[in-house]
This record gives C-alpha cells, sequence and structure tokens, in this order.
C-alpha cells in the first residue's frame, strides 16, 4: 500500500501477519498502543529489534484488561519469563490468540495455561478454587466451592487422577457452546 | 540433480509452505514463530529458485511467480476490506459494557448493512442511472409526467408523503421506465437489465446468507448434553472476556454468582414435587390464550384490508384512515410480543426454553400479517388489472378523437398532428407501481413505530425514571418500573422481517433498497446512542445457544418466502400496457426472449430452444431428486456412525469411572456379561498336576500309609 511508515520494515511487516491474525493496520495500532503504555521506554523504531519488555503493573491498566478477574494470569501466561514482563512480540501474540479470528484448539491451549495458577500443567483442585474465588468475588460459602470444584472435576475428569489435565480440558472445552464468544478480546 | 532427488526436494518445499501458511495456529512463543517463519521462507527462496532451472522447468517457475503474485494481493485485498469496516469503535463500547450477547445485535446489523450497500449498487448502477442519464427526461411521455388533474396537488407536502404527486412519477418506482429495447449510444438494454437485476437481487442474497450460515456452523460445537458439563462450563465460559466497564463487571460478579448458587441448589434438591396436573393445565391455558390472540391479531388485519377496499372508493379520507391498514400492523406488532410474554409467565418454563417459544410465537405472529397484507395487495392488483381493459379501449377511443379534432380544425388532412400533450393523455391503473407505492408505505411507518418506540419507550422511561427518583415514594430505580433490558430477540426478528418486505418490495419499487440503506445507517447511530444512554445490563443472560444460526435460518426462510411473490408475478400476471419497461409484452420474462431472438447468435437460440424442450427438463429433474434423495441416505449413515461412535466413548468414560468409584457396573451389558460368567463354586475341583499333592491328598496318602 506503500504508507510511509518508519517503525517497521515491510519484511517486519510481512513477518507479522504472517504470524498472527492480524492485518498491517492492526499491528500498527498495536505498536500504538504498547507506546503509549509508556511512552519513554518504548522506541518508535522497531527496525533494529529493539530488546523492550514492560511490566505487568502497566498492561494490567489497559481498558480491555482491567475488569477482568484473570488479568494477571492472562499476561503472566504470554510472558516468556512468566513475570508477566511482555515485549511487542508477546503483547501481539497476546491479542492475536485472543481475537476473533484464533481457532478453538488455540484458544483452548492457552485457556488452559490461563486457569492453571500453579502452572503445573494439571488443573488441580486448588486452581479451580482460584478460579471460583476470582469469579465470584468470594461471595460463596466455603462448602459451596467445595461442592463446586468437585463437580467440575467429576465432570470433565477422564482418567480418574482427581486433577484435570489438557486432555480433560480440551474435551470438556471444545464442546462448551459459548467459549468462543466469551474467550474473545476486541482491541 | 535426479529425478528422484528432484521430486523429495519439491515435498520438501512444499512442506515448508503448508508451514508458513498454518504457523500462526501453533502455539509456540513468538519469537520462535518468527524464526521459524523466516527459515522456512529462505529454504522455499533458494530451493524453488533451483527447481526452476533447466528445461521444462519454466511452466514451473512461471506457477510460482504467480502464486507469489496472487497471495500478496489476496493480502492487500484482506488489508483493504478489514480498512473499510465501519463501526468496530462503537460496537467495541457497547460490547465493553454490555456483554456479548447484545453486541451480536449491532453485529448483525452492520453485516445487514453491508448486504443492503451491495443490492443497493446494483440497483442503483445497473438500472436507476442508465434511465436517469440515458432515458427520456421527466415529462416528455405520458408515464413519465404527472396528469393534467393531479397537478395542482402534486407538490404539496401531504401528496409527497403519501408518494403520490411527484413522487409518484419518479425513479422511485417501476412506473416511470421506458420501454425502449435499447437507450442511448452504448445501446444498454434497460428492460433486460431490470429483471436480470430483481433476480440478482435475490440470487446474491442467498448466496450470502448460506455463505455466512455455512461460516457460522463450526462455531457451535454445542453438540454435547445440556447438562453434561454444567459446573464445568460455568467455570470456564461464564466470564465474558470483553467487558471492560467496571459496572458492566459488578453486574456480571453478581449474575455468575446468583448462577452457581441455583445450579447447586438444583444439584442438591432432589426432584421437585410440584402439581404436575396444574402445571399442565396452565400451560395449555396459555397457548390457548395465545392461539386466541394470534387468531385475533389475523382477523384485525383481514377486517382492515376490506374496510381498506371501500376507502379506495371514497375520496374524502383523513389521515388516519387512508394509513390505516399501515398503522394497525405496526401497532400489532408492537403490542403482541410484550402480551405473549405476560401470557408465558403461567407456563414457568426454564428461562432459556421460554425464550424458545417467545421466538417462535412472535415469528408466527409477523408472518401471519405479513401474508395477510400480501393476500389484501393481490386483491387490488387483480381489480386494477380489471380497469385496465376498460382504460385501454378509453385511451386509444380518445387518441382517435383528438387526432379527429386536430384536422377537423386545420381543415388539413395531409399534415401529421404533433402529439397529444403528455398530461392529457387517459392513464392506466399500473397496479406495479400501487404495489410498490404501499410497500414503500409499510416500510417508512416501519420506521417512524421503531423510532418513535425506543423514544417513548426507553428514552422517556429513562428520563422519568431518573428525575422522578428523587421525589417519589418507592425507589423507581431498583423497583418498577426502572430501566429497560435490550431486547435482542424483538430487534433482531423486527430487522429479519423488515428485510423481507424489502426483498418483496424492492422489483416494484427500485428505490425501496435506498431507503433501506439510509434506514440501516440511521439505526445504528440512533440504537447505539439508545443503547448507552437508557439501557441497563441483562441480569440474567440466556442465549437461546446457537442462536447465530437461528437468526440466519430464519433470514434464509424469509427469503424464499419472499421470492414466491415475486417469482409468481414475474411468471403469470400480464404486465400494465402503458407503465415500466415490459409495457406491451404480454408476461414480463418475454423480455429474456426477445433478447435471445434478436441480440445473441442464432446458434445459442437454437440451444436454449433445445434446453427448454421438456424431454431434457424432465430427465434434468429426475435426477436432481434422486441426488437429493442419495445424499441424505448419505447423512443419514454418517449420523448414525457419528451417534455409535459417541456412545462407544460414553461408554468407556463411564466405565473408567464406575470402576473408579468401586460401584456396580451400571451398563446392562456388562452386567449381563458378568452373569453369564462360570460360577467357580460349581465346578467338580480339579485334578492335580502330575508330580504335584494337594496337601489334603497328601494327607489321606500318608493316613493310608
Amino acid at each position: 500500500m506503500g504508507n510511509k511508515q518508519t517503525i517497521f520494515t515491510d519484511e517486519q511487516l510481512d513477518a507479522y501477519q504472517d504470524c498472527t491474525f492480524f492485518t498491517r493496520k492492526e499491528i500498527l495500532r498495536l505498536h500504538g498502543r504498547y507506546h503509549e503504555l509508556a511512552p519513554h521506554l518504548v522506541p518508535m523504531d522497531y527496525t533494529k529489534d529493539p530488546d523492550c519488555k514492560l511490566p505487568l503493573a502497566l498492561i494490567v491498566n489497559m481498558p480491555e484488561l482491567k475488569e477482568n478477574p484473570f488479568r494477571n494470569r492472562i499476561v503472566e501466561s504470554f510472558s516468556e519469563d512468566g513475570m508477566g514482563n511482555l515485549s511487542f512480540n508477546e503483547f501481539v501474540d497476546m491479542f492475536s490468540v485472543l481475537s476473533e479470528m484464533a481457532p478453538r484448539e488455540l484458544k483452548a491451549i492457552y485457556a488452559f495455561k490461563i486457569y492453571d495458577f500453579n502452572v503445573d500443567n494439571y488443573l488441580c483442585k486448588e486452581d479451580l478454587e482460584k478460579t471460583l474465588n476470582k469469579l465470584t468475588k468470594e461471595e460463596l460459602t466455603p462448602e459451596e466451592v467445595e461442592l463446586v470444584c468437585q463437580k467440575a472435576i467429576e465432570e470433565a475428569d477422564l482418567d480418574g487422577d482427581n486433577k484435570l489435565s489438557f486432555a480433560d480440558f480440551e474435551n470438556m472445552i471444545t464442546r462448551a457452546p459459548d467459549f468462543l464468544s466469551t474467550f474473545h478480546i476486541r482491541i | 540433480m535426479s529425478e528422484g532427488e528432484m521430486a523429495r526436494l519439491m515435498e520438501e518445499v512444499e512442506e515448508k509452505k503448508k508451514l508458513i501458511a498454518t504457523i500462526r495456529n501453533k502455539p509456540w512463543r513468538m519469537k520462535r514463530r518468527l524464526t521459524h517463519l523466516k527459515e522456512a521462507q529462505q529454504f522455499v527462496d533458494k530451493f524453488e529458485g533451483a527447481l526452476g532451472k533447466g528445461k521444462g522447468r519454466k511452466w514451473y517457475a512461471y506457477k510460482v511467480m504467480m502464486t507469489k503474485k496472487w497471495i500478496k494481493f489476496q493480502r492487500d485485498f484482506e488489508n483493504f476490506r478489514t480498512a473499510c469496516i465501519p463501526w468496530e469503535r462503537k460496537i467495541k463500547e457497547v460490547e465493553s459494557h454490555f456483554g456479548s450477547s447484545v453486541a451480536s445485535y449491532f453485529i448483525f446489523l452492520r453485516w445487514m448493512y453491508g448486504m443492503n450497500l451491495v443490492l443497493f449498487g446494483f440497483t442503483f448502477g445497473l438500472v436507476v442511472i442508465p434511465e436517469v442519464l440515458m432515458g427520456l427526461p421527466y415529462g416528455s411521455i405520458p408515464r413519465k409526467t404527472v396528469p393534467r388533474a393531479e397537478q395542482a396537488t402534486a407538490q404539496d407536502y401531504s401528496v409527497l408523503m403519501d408518494f403520490n404527486g411527484y413522487c409518484k412519477y419518479s425513479v422511485l418506482f417501476y412506473g416511470f421506465y421506458n420501454n425502449q429495447r435499447t437507450i442511448g449510444l452504448l445501446k444498454f438494454r434497460l428492460p433486460l437489465s431490470y429483471l436480470m437485476v430483481g433476480i440478482g437481487t435475490f440470487g446474491y442474497s442467498l448466496m450470502v446468507v448460506i455463505r455466512t450460515m455455512a461460516k457460522n456452523a463450526d462455531v457451535g460445537g454445542g453438540d454435547g448434553d445440556e447438562g453434561e458439563f454444567t459446573f464445568a462450563w460455568k467455570m470456564f465460559t461464564s466470564w465474558d472476556y470483553l467487558i471492560g466497564n467496571s459496572e458492566t463487571a459488578d453486574n456480571k460478579y453478581a449474575s455468575i454468582t446468583t448462577s452457581f448458587k441455583e445450579s447447586i441448589v438444583d444439584e442438591q434438591e432432589n426432584q421437585k414435587d410440584e402439581n404436575i396436573h396444574l402445571r399442565r393445565f396452565l400451560r395449555l391455558l396459555a397457548n390457548v390464550l395465545i392461539t386466541c390472540s394470534l387468531g385475533g391479531s389475523g382477523y384485525l388485519i383481514y377486517f382492515v384490508v376490506k374496510r381498506s377496499q371501500e376507502f379506495a372508493s371514497r375520496d374524502d379520507l383523513s389521515w388516519y384512515e387512508k394509513n390505516e391498514l399501515e398503522i394497525i400492523m405496526s401497532l400489532l406488532g408492537l403490542v403482541c410480543p410484550p402480551l405473549f410474554e405476560t401470557i408465558a409467565e403461567l407456563e414457568d418454563y426454564h428461562p432459556r426454553i421460554a425464550l424458545k417459544w417467545q421466538l417462535g410465537r412472535i415469528f408466527a405472529l409477523f408472518l401471519g400479517n405479513l401474508y395477510t397484507f400480501l393476500f389484501a395487495l393481490f386483491d387490488e392488483v387483480n381489480t386494477k388489472l380489471e380497469e385496465e381493459e376498460s382504460i385501454k379501449n378509453a385511451s386509444i377511443w380518445a387518441m382517435k378523437e383528438y387526432y379527429a379534432n386536430y384536422t377537423r380544425l386545420l381543415n388539413d388532412t395531409e399534415s401529421t398532428p404533433p402529439p397529444m400533450d403528455p398530461s392529457d393523455v387517459i392513464r392506466g391503473p399500473c397496479w406495479e407501481t400501487a404495489v410498490g407505492v404501499e410497500f414503500v408505505k409499510l416500510t417508512v411507518s416501519d420506521i417512524q413505530v421503531s423510532y418513535l418506540t425506543i423514544l417513548i419507550g426507553d428514552f422517556a422511561r429513562a428520563v422519568i425514571v431518573r428525575f422522578l427518583n428523587y421525589c417519589w415514594c418507592w425507589d423507581l430505580e431498583a423497583g418498577f418500573p426502572s430501566y429497560g433490558e435490550f431486547d435482542i430477540s424483538g430487534n433482531v426478528l423486527g430487522l429479519v422481517f423488515n428485510q423481507g418486505m424489502i426483498w418483496m418490495g424492492a422489483f416494484y419499487a427500485p428505490g425501496l433498497v435506498g431507503i433501506n440503506v439510509l434506514r440501516l445507517l440511521s439505526s445504528m447511530y440512533y440504537q447505539c446512542w439508545a443503547v448507552m444512554a437508557t439501557n441497563v445490563p441483562h441480569e440474567r443472560v440466556f442465549k437461546a445457544s446457537k442462536s447465530n444460526n437461528f437468526y440466519m435460518g430464519l433470514l434464509l426462510l424469509i427469503l424464499f418466502l419472499s421470492l414466491l411473490p415475486v417469482v409468481y408475478t414475474i411468471m403469470t400476471l400480464p404486465p400494465s400496457f402503458d407503465c415500466g419497461p415490459f409495457s406491451g409484452k404480454p408476461k414480463m420474462f418475454d423480455v429474456i426472449m426477445e433478447t435471445i431472438e434478436l441480440d445473441l447468435p442464432a446458434f445459442l437460440g437454437t440451444l436454449f430452444s433445445y434446453a427448454a424442450n421438456p424431454g431434457l427438463i424432465i430427465p434434468a429433474v429426475l435426477l436432481m431428486v434422486l441426488a437429493i434423495y442419495y445424499l441424505n441416505s448419505v447423512s443419514e449413515a454418517y449420523q448414525n456412525s457419528n451417534m455409535e461412535l459417541k456412545k462407544k466413548m460414553q461408554m468407556a468414560r463411564d466405565e473408567e469411572k464406575n470402576r473408579r468409584n468401586n460401584t456396580d457396573s451400571t451398563n446392562q451389558v456388562m452386567k449381563d456379561l458378568e452373569d453369564l460368567l462360570p460360577n467357580r463354586s460349581l465346578a467338580p475341583p480339579a485334578p492335580p498336576e502330575p508330580g504335584q499333592f494337594t496337601p489334603q491328598q497328601l494327607c489321606s496318602y500318608v493316613k493310608c500309609l
């Protein structure tokens, strides 16, 4: 299209378009959003691949994530160091997976990572309890929490180890009629 | 390079290309994706070049270059297309305040707007513009001029609002178009184009609706049982990630907590012992009441239509009497749905099921209204056709008289008289324009009623609740009436039926599509404002799941139902003799015959006449019926094997669970098999192995010794 932007080289933009579900315009817009989170830290010129990471605290204040009870876990799952520091690549990756065009299987993988609070590749009872408390803002009594987590594990657990492996989780979530429409952030 | 090496290399190149195409679906870190992408692209570039050299490979190199160009073109087109999508910010705002279900209505509205814009482009570009630019101007021929009797009032606002006067004799309606076979320097065939655009409208709409349905089909995925994963789904899919507003988030937390508590209660309670007989009686009563109101509304429309036929013969009508039919229809569409909802309180269904019943009833109401309206129109058309006969004779007679008078006055039989002034010619009733006028009036009154409803029902209500709250005895905001919730299903159904009317009327009033485009555009802004300013998020969210395809299915049904009347009129009714692009022909589709005879080369004409031979058409129809039957049975077989596989998986899962919990197998087959196992206690003792004695046998032997 020949727009005179100097943030990325054309090869970089083409590579981003191949690796994400975004178009050229959206990638440039994402860079704008990334930049405005910390204008002094984020360079305007990305042609030399600068090594710049933004901390968790800045990213979870974005209006799209601010009200989400799982915002910390979302950012942590997409960060390489697991602490929530996102480079621009990871930032784009996060919104690409959460966008409308990402397929169900890809979303299921990341949903599993997000709800796995202790990062052991299993959704055990403590993970479920934490999820439930975040969802209900701790309004349920401990007995109710116990009951719900027990029922959820019973419903989805296929191999009988009292925790949900990825196979169990995927089998359950791919049939959910609302999964694709709720696990979606528009940027 | 040998042939084998070359083939292997080509395979590798194909693999790398596939990797590039699917790399965005892989759950890798971005850095890894970028490095792999670069590697794959370098590999492909290096070896595709090598493969392209040598003799016989020029075609391969050419193919590669064309594919690259095609991919680049596709990417640029995608970029352009997404840049053109309007209202992204607006929809995002609505989503963050109200969640995905309310926003789905606005996404549907935007999709309709896109479809209508394309239809408008066709109609405008291929029918209206050629007539305006290359056809005869206003006032030159009788069909394009206001008759002398009406000229005095033709500019009055009230007459224009009724779409009479100058409006009626303009490009908006069918009657304006001339029946000249070719017009202008370019020899543009307007009647043919009019017919093709009319049919093409339906063809394009059908294609677009089916394509969207196919795309939505695999989003559903909900083929698990309702109760299979209740708690797991509630836990992992109830939070709407689109929410970005703190009030909405608080609302959502509250509704999720309530929903969990309800499920817990359902789980712990046994089957509620309520009075089944009372419930059944109440449901029967509710259905009887609703059938009565549907019947009542049908009769009311019939009665009003008969009255409007009486009115047609009188002249001194008040504004109400002139528009009675449209007002009554719009009021029925407004009053009946809340009535159905109140009656449905008797039935006490689960909210999701109640929503489905409600949608079904509103659909039946709208359908009944639409078809009663259509039958009324057909009656009118038939009366007009009869009128035409007598007027045709009268106008020819008047023309002869005019010539006779002229020659008599000038005492000169040689010179040709100038043609009669167009506004004096006696006109036929032109039933197509009348039908077009009815549809336009109905659409306009529908627009007015819906806008007024939002203004009064939502805005005035919100203003009253907000400002009267300071001086009222009870809390207006928390109790009755409080702020309104956005009625998703009512609005979507209204949109679907409105589109049905446009499809029906677009053939008789080409301007109708333009009016609809304006309506959808203003609707978007108006309803976005109304929702943000006057509505509150829903307390409980119950989507009729798979509802996206439900509304598309409804749209498809309406498309077929509106196709029927138009095709019927094209095929059977004779066009008016003095207005419209088909005037003078015995049937409207004769334009196609004419074109085939005159414009296309001779052999195509014979080809078409062979193709139209019944001896060819009947076998073709039989073949299609057989193909449908075959595909049907194949799909049934697939469904059956699907069910079998599911059952097997379910059985395996149940067995695992039961074995784990050490309970008896619930599977009857397994139970029966276990019963069939031999009962060991009944078997005779086994003979001892040679060289081996059991303790008892040893003892007995020792005793013997």
